[in-house]
């Protein structure tokens, strides 16, 4: 047993599990931690400009390595700055562990300087966390913490640790004798629930795969199989906005995104099939629409590691608990035992429906000669951008839901985005985080300009460790998403939905130190994304769009896959009374 | 009810499982939950059923491995099958339980609660509550001239029915621990 103060610890035990990068801002109660990072080499520390930056960028980090983040506050508003980044890592099943500073032993409960009750606050927001009262169980938990953030369902996980605890001596604990054991979550899935499901998928006459974030927490691995399942089968494909990347958008069944913005081939599809098999998404109520009407004439296979996922919002009736990847691997097994079989005579007419569905081409929207519509934006960042080793991040908004649209993802962790919380402000720090993991890739930000300011002090981040980060904004100086239901479901009361008194974000990228372009013709566009694609540094790109654009398609809340808006036209009394009341 | 109207939701001790996942029906489950005994887990338990909207009609816990630190939590909670269903994989998924029970639908089982009742009266009515403890074997742990208190253990009902005799008599406190739970049998978690 070696000794060392706790702040070693933190140190060693990080170093341990093989941490390369935290992200994170000093303050009072981690000075001794921070000394220990200033003593060492091996981690590097990011110092961001707001503790919600460093978990944010601790996200992209992880989202974009398939490996944990990691981040390092302080107590009391460095832990509260926290909150917003676990809870949506919490939503998002994303691998971070927070460590937070905490006033010493004695004080807590005293109203110190800088004190707040740290894991009663961050309880519902975290997987799990731990207060750690002695440095004799220091490196132990932190070991535990980095074993629950990446076990099972991944999720955040923060360890409070008082000063007096970082100063005290006591033995270390390596990696290999911590005590993990009671936490193993099952991630072999049941053969014959897996072998009901491949029965199903022999006879079913209009199956659809629908795939969530959890292919992609599954590792590279389980994405590989699914493109392998999907190619023997021949199945069609659709995707939450968390599981894109898992089959290439290029692939020949891909439907699209499905949801409350997906293509319209991708949701009449899921309304239609006859066998939905769900694999590692969780029924969010952006996918499902109205609960009752959500595809009625399908037998549901569910594919979860976490057991609360299933049945929580919608009956399956094949349940299958267990980590993406096994269960693929078995399922691909017996159906090949089985002799490989699926309805060869009824998929035929299936993708001629889908083909019916897809002439609707969902995703055109009128041009414009003199403005620029967003969706041309991101078409052309597509082009010019898809051949690039590029990792996109967004921040949350209309210009999100297009970017899950009109931009196509070829594998996974290429694509960080706040789902399940829709964190505006997500976007530049996740950006930030995921360019110090790839430091020689594209990284793109496609945000929108009010999304953007609530995090754009990160851009001193970027400047300081060199991050050539692009921040592709499209500026339609409102509140897109809110202007576009305020005219859907308020008559048109614009209530608080402009961005008054923008900054000049040429001006803005200069007093950073960065590389300002302003673009507002559609003639201009290709030349200014190219000065931007060949600036060696940050840019901040100011896009001006068309302002009053709406994101198509819709199905607005409340209603179900099949009642689905596909333009202006038809957006009159679009949201009813039930639905009115739904986010 | 003619005996053909079995009412799904209804049939816990039946040989057919009637309840249908879908029943819109409420139920009274009572939980043993085992968890570990670190600080913050009865936080932890309380926030889940608060966070996400459960009810809680009684909870007991305390340590029952003092080597192990093990705590038992007994909940007796109400809900939909789907709501109890989401429960148990709520619990099961916490990272200090170690394990999840469902006492009403796993067998045969006992539940005790106990409670200290003060009743206050004379005459007659102080006569009439001796005679009625007496009935329900419930004990006097304290009296003064113009008072009782009683210890009465027995299920929530028993509790409840001794109470309310007691309302009229004088009863001016109760204090109840909350449900304890076994299952039946030699069987153990």
């Amino acid at each position: 047993m070696t000794q060392m103060s706790g702040a070693k610890m933190v140190v060693q035990a990080l170093k341990d599990q093989g941490v390369e990068v935290v992200f994170g801002y000093p303050g009072g109660a981690v000075l001794p931690i921070y000394d220990e990072i200033f003593q060492q080499e091996e981690i590097q520390h990011i110092l961001v400009r707001h503790e919600q930056g460093a978990v944010h960028a601790a996200e992209g980090y992880a989202r974009s390595t398939g490996k944990p983040g990691v981040a390092l506050v302080t107590s009391g508003p460095g832990a509260t700055n926290a909150v917003t980044g676990l809870t949506d890592a919490l939503m998002d099943s994303i691998p971070i562990i927070v460590l937070s500073g905490q006033v010493p032993t004695f004080m807590i409960g005293n109203d110190a300087f800088q004190e707040a009750d740290t894991v009663g606050i961050t309880r519902p927001c975290t997987k799990h966390n731990w207060l750690v009262k002695d440095t004799q169980d220091l490196s132990n938990v932190i070991h535990q913490a980095f074993h629950v953030a990446t076990s099972g369902r991944p999720g955040p996980v923060l360890v409070d640790i008082p000063k007096d605890v970082q100063f005290a001596t006591a033995d270390y604990t390596p990696k290999t004798r911590a005590r993990t054991q009671h936490y193993q979550p099952r991630v072999k899935g049941d053969i014959d629930q897996i072998t009901r499901m491949v029965e199903l998928m022999e006879t079913a006459e209009r199956p659809i795969f629908y795939t969530g974030g959890g292919v992609i927490n599954s590792g590279t691995a389980a994405s590989q199989l699914l493109r392998e399942f999907v190619s023997a089968t021949g199945f069609p494909i659709t995707s939450t906005l968390m599981g894109l990347g898992a089959y290439p958008a290029s692939g020949e069944n891909w439907l699209g995104m499905l949801g409350m913005h997906g293509l319209y081939e991708a949701n009449l599809a899921m309304h239609g099939c006859d066998l939905m098999i769900n694999i590692g998404a969780r029924f969010d109520d952006r996918i499902t629409g109205r609960v009752q009407d959500f595809s009625p004439n399908s037998a549901k296979v569910h594919i979860d590691i976490d057991p609360s996922s299933i049945n929580k919002v919608i009956h399956a009736d094949v349940p299958i608990i267990g980590d993406v990847g096994h269960v693929l691997e078995d399922a691909l097994k017996i159906w090949k035992a089985r002799g490989r079989k699926t309805n060869t005579g009824a998929l035929p007419k299936w993708w001629a429906q889908i083909q019916e569905w897809r002439n609707i081409r969902c995703l055109d929207y009128k041009n414009s000669e003199t403005v620029i519509k967003p969706q041309y934006a991101l078409q052309r960042l597509e082009a010019l951008t898809k051949d690039h080793d590029r990792y996109i991040c967004t921040e949350v908004g209309q210009h999100q839901m297009w970017a899950a649209q009109y931009l196509g993802f070829e594998s996974p962790n290429r694509w960080m985005t706040s789902g399940g919380l829709g964190t505006m402000g997500y976007g530049i720090p996740a950006s930030i985080g995921t360019q110090v993991a790839h430091p020689d890739a594209l990284v793109i930000n496609v945000a929108g300009e009010a999304s953007w300011l609530m995090n754009m002090q990160e851009m001193g981040t970027a400047m300081q460790f060199n991050l050539p980060v692009k921040q592709f904004i499209l500026n339609n100086e409102r509140l897109g998403m809110v202007r576009q239901w305020q005219q859907l479901l308020h008559g048109e009361r614009y209530s608080q939905s402009w961005s008054e008194a923008l900054p000049d974000f040429v001006k803005l990228a200069e007093a950073f130190g960065a590389k300002g372009i302003l673009c507002s013709d559609p003639a201009d566009l290709d030349d200014a994304i190219m000065e931007m694609l060949n600036y060696d540094g940050p840019v901040i790109f100011d896009c001006l769009v068309e302002k009053h654009e709406n994101c198509f398609p819709m199905i607005p809340s409340g209603k179900a896959h099949n009642e689905m808006l596909l333009g202006d036209a038809t957006v009159d009394g679009a949201i009813g009374v039930s639905g009115a009341v739904l986010v | 009810m003619s005996p053909l109207q079995i009412q799904q939701g209804t049939s816990k001790h039946s040989a057919y499982d009637l309840r249908s996942h879908l029943s819109e029906t409420l139920e009274r489950h009572t939980l043993a939950v085992v968890v570990d005994n670190e600080a913050g887990v009865l936080a932890r338990t309380i926030g889940l059923f608060s966070g996400r909207g459960y009810n809680i009609e009684s909870l007991t816990v305390a340590e029952i491995d003092h080597e192990g630190h093990r705590s038992r939590i007994t909940i007796v909670t109400t809900g939909t099958p789907q709501v109890i269903e989401q429960i148990k994989a709520q619990l099961e998924r916490m990272v200090p339980v170690h394990e999840v029970h469902d006492l009403t639908v796993e067998g045969p089982s006992v539940e005790r609660e106990l409670a200290l009742i003060k009743v206050c009266a004379s005459g007659e009515k102080r006569v009439e509550a001796l005679r009625l403890a007496d009935i329900f074997r419930a004990k006097v742990v304290d009296t003064s001239l113009s008072s009782f208190v009683f210890e009465i253990t027995g299920t929530p009902e028993k509790v409840d029915a001794f109470a309310d005799l007691m309302r009229p008599l004088g009863l001016t406190e109760v204090a109840r621990t909350g449900v304890a739970a076994l299952s039946r049998g030699p069987a153990a978690l």
